[in-house]
């Protein structure tokens, strides 16, 4: 439903929720589980991201400026190019696997309790 | 463009090779009816009624994803180019991290149906949407010609069809094909598309890996001494630089394309909004879990597949697989372990790989139809001419004729289109949506400061300046290869435009966001950080 009380709908989707929505929204906001629950995806996600980047981008320039690094062969006919690549796979599978870990048991509790909270709070 | 480089393939399969495209074309169509008939509400035509679950989502995500360019693209790359191919597939691959780990669930929770809706939760609703309309629809067509064009030349290719007016009715055939998924089958037909697609393109890409890796004895080592031995290139099939990197320019050329790649995936609004059919989060993010697994496997397989073309199939000069630019290697890799020539094991699996090729191209146009239309009903009509108070019935009506205008378009768009790079299509697709898309989603998820004017500029500084870099690069003129190979207007020396265009489009979101004066935004951050992050308020899943 529109709710005419709020600001125009020129100023945004969330004008459109009851007013109330807009106060359980700021309540959860400051309550210290949100704050945690931002803090723990926080520290998963940011640090995640710049080294998967850096470790994507040292392989890109290796392929570019390192190339007799690369060259070297491991074991025959396989060489530190190919095994980096294959181990870009691993990284994302790694990543991707810890990330899921710590998202059902860090952050999925917490999600939920303060969701649950809301649909309360609202009446949903 | 010379047509008659392009050897048919063995004729032997051909109506083999047709039966099973017929096969293909009615599967799909009899799930697009179906679909048409369980789909009632907007939920249901932009978002698949949200019913989708993380597994079923995950095989749709790669079924999207993986278009012909990166099934008979990249293996083709490493059949002619040995290592150098290989690298598309790992900014293809590391992407997805991106969309885990900073995009998929918190969009799930905090949108509705388009990319835009992400935004317009703090945003005023007309310019935000208008910009985020703008370059999904740029993004999707030039993403939608790469593949269309790709279409007339594999078909062409594929049942050995040579001449330029029987390409351009086979362009004319997906593009229907196309607007009647999209137009009756809305997301939820074009999802079960992308997930037949995907068992087909995994089943199919097993069965050859496997038959490859039996040829050699499970020996990866052996694979590819037999390669590099063959391919005429000795060691240097192996290492960097046949392809990348060659100069100085080439190797920041090479720069640019890998962060375009690594970053453009998770602001490729087609991806985006399979998101939203999932009925939470925590489905979301299963499905990225699982198109990563499919996605990762995929690409590892598709190393076996182009080693094993160049150690099996001819690649030299004249060779079918150079003359196609590397596209017919896995088909004629897949002839070639189930038989050979002229065999019956092998006109099969050259059949039964070319229907998957014919599937791949059919599910990611339908993705991209879909998205486009939807952008055009649910942010242009609904909301920012309609100020959202149009009806569900009249923006459903609108998303029908837009899927049919989109359609229509990228059709006469896809016949000239012809003489195109299709890699550079693909290409440029990916570095508007990282340097127009991706800053702005990231902005406003994670910066409290961002406003209206940052994200209007992002998007436009991003997007204009990638498409004014290429359009002044070696892709558009003054080489040989040029799109107009006469004349030399190009000063950006670069063909990828990401390197600058990137950071630009960044730069842009930072400076019109601090000289905005808007503060509504900034209020509304927190409640968009608790939507985002707990899911309060998102968006249901719709009970039938």
């Amino acid at each position: 439903m529109v709710d005419r009380s709020a600001p125009v709908y020129e100023s945004g989707e969330a004008d459109r929720l009851p007013a109330h929505d807009h106060e359980v929204y700021n309540t959860i906001a400051q309550e210290s589980d949100f704050v945690e629950l931002r803090k723990r995806y926080g520290s998963f996600a940011f640090p995640a991201t710049i080294a998967f980047m850096a470790w994507y981008i040292l392989y890109i320039v290796c392929n570019n400026w390192a190339r007799n690094f690369m060259n070297i062969e491991v074991l025959p006919n396989i060489n530190v190019a190919l095994v980096w690549g294959l181990l870009q796979f691993v990284s994302t599978f790694a990543i991707a696997y810890f990330y899921a870990r710590h998202a059902r048991k860090s952050l999925d509790p917490l999600s939920s309790k303060l969701r649950d909270e809301f649909d309360r709070e609202t009446g949903r | 463009m010379n047509t008659a480089m392009l050897v048919p393939l063995a004729t032997g399969s051909r109506a083999l090779t047709i039966s099973l495209f017929l096969a293909v074309v009615a599967v799909t169509l009899y799930i697009t009816f179906w679909a048409s008939r369980h789909s009632k509400t907007a939920a249901d035509y932009y978002a698949g009624g949200r019913s989708f679950s993380g597994f079923q989502n995950g095989l749709a995500v790669s079924g999207d994803y993986m278009s012909a360019a990166s099934f008979l693209g990249i293996s083709g790359a490493i059949a002619l180019y040995g290592y150098d191919g290989f690298l598309y597939s790992i900014g293809f691959l590391v992407a997805w991290l991106v969309a885990l780990l900073l995009i998929a669930e918190l969009l799930r929770n905090s949108g509705k149906y388009t990319m835009a809706d992400q935004l317009a939760y703090r945003m005023r609703q007309t310019p935000v949407r208008s910009a985020a309309a703008t370059s999904t629809i740029v993004v999707s067509i030039f993403y939608l010609l790469a593949q269309m064009v790709g279409a007339g030349a594999l078909v062409g290719l594929l049942l050995g069809v040579t001449s330029p007016a029987l390409k351009n009715i086979v362009i004319v055939l997906v593009g229907v094909l196309m607007i009647i998924y999209v137009t009756f089958g809305g997301m939820k037909g074009t999802t079960w598309v992308q997930i037949v697609k995907a068992v087909m393109l995994m089943v199919g890409t097993v069965v050859i890996t496997f038959l490859v890796l039996v040829q050699f004895g499970f020996n990866l080592s052996e694979l590819l001494g037999t390669a590099a031995e063959k391919s005429g290139k000795g060691a240097a099939f192996l290492e960097p630089g046949l392809l990348y990197g060659k100069d100085l320019v080439g190797k920041f050329d090479f720069l640019s394309l890998g962060l375009a790649l690594v970053l453009g995936t998770a602001g490729l609004p087609h991806i985006l909004i399979r998101f939203y059919t999932t009925p939470t989060a925590h489905a979301a993010r299963k499905s990225v879990l699982w198109a990563i697994g499919l996605i990762g496997s995929f690409y590892l397989m598709t190393l076996v597949l182009g080693f094993g073309a160049a150690a099996l199939v001819p690649t030299g000069d004249g060779s079918q697989i150079k003359t196609s630019a590397g596209n017919a290697a896995s088909p004629l890799l897949a002839q070639a372990v189930g038989g050979g020539e002229g065999t019956i094991g092998g006109s099969i699996l050259l059949a039964v790989i070319s229907a998957v090729a014919f599937a791949t191209i059919l599910a990611v146009v339908a993705g991209l139809t879909l998205t486009s239309a939807s952008s055009v009903a649910h942010d242009l009509y609904a909301n920012v001419i309609k100020k959202g108070e149009a009806s569900e019935r009249s923006e459903l009506i609108v998303v029908r004729i837009a899927a049919f205008g989109i359609g229509a378009i990228a059709i006469l768009l896809a016949i000239p289109a012809q003489r195109l790079n299709i890699a550079f299509l693909v290409a440029l697709a990916f570095a508007v949506a990282a340097s127009a898309n991706l800053p702005a989603l990231l902005y406003n998820l994670f910066w409290k400061r961002f406003n209206t004017r940052g994200a209007v500029f992002s998007i436009y500084g991003g997007l204009i300046m990638a498409v004014l870099l290429v359009t002044f690069s070696p892709v558009v003129s003054g080489t040989p290869e040029s799109l107009f190979p006469s004349v030399d207007f190009a000063w950006f020396p670069l063909k990828n435009p990401g390197l600058v265009s990137i950071p630009f489009g960044f730069l842009c979101g930072f400076v019109g966001t601090l000289i905005s004066k808007e503060i509504h935004s900034a209020e509304r951050y927190d409640e968009l950080s608790v939507r985002a992050l707990t899911g309060a308020g998102a968006e249901k899943a719709v009970m039938h």
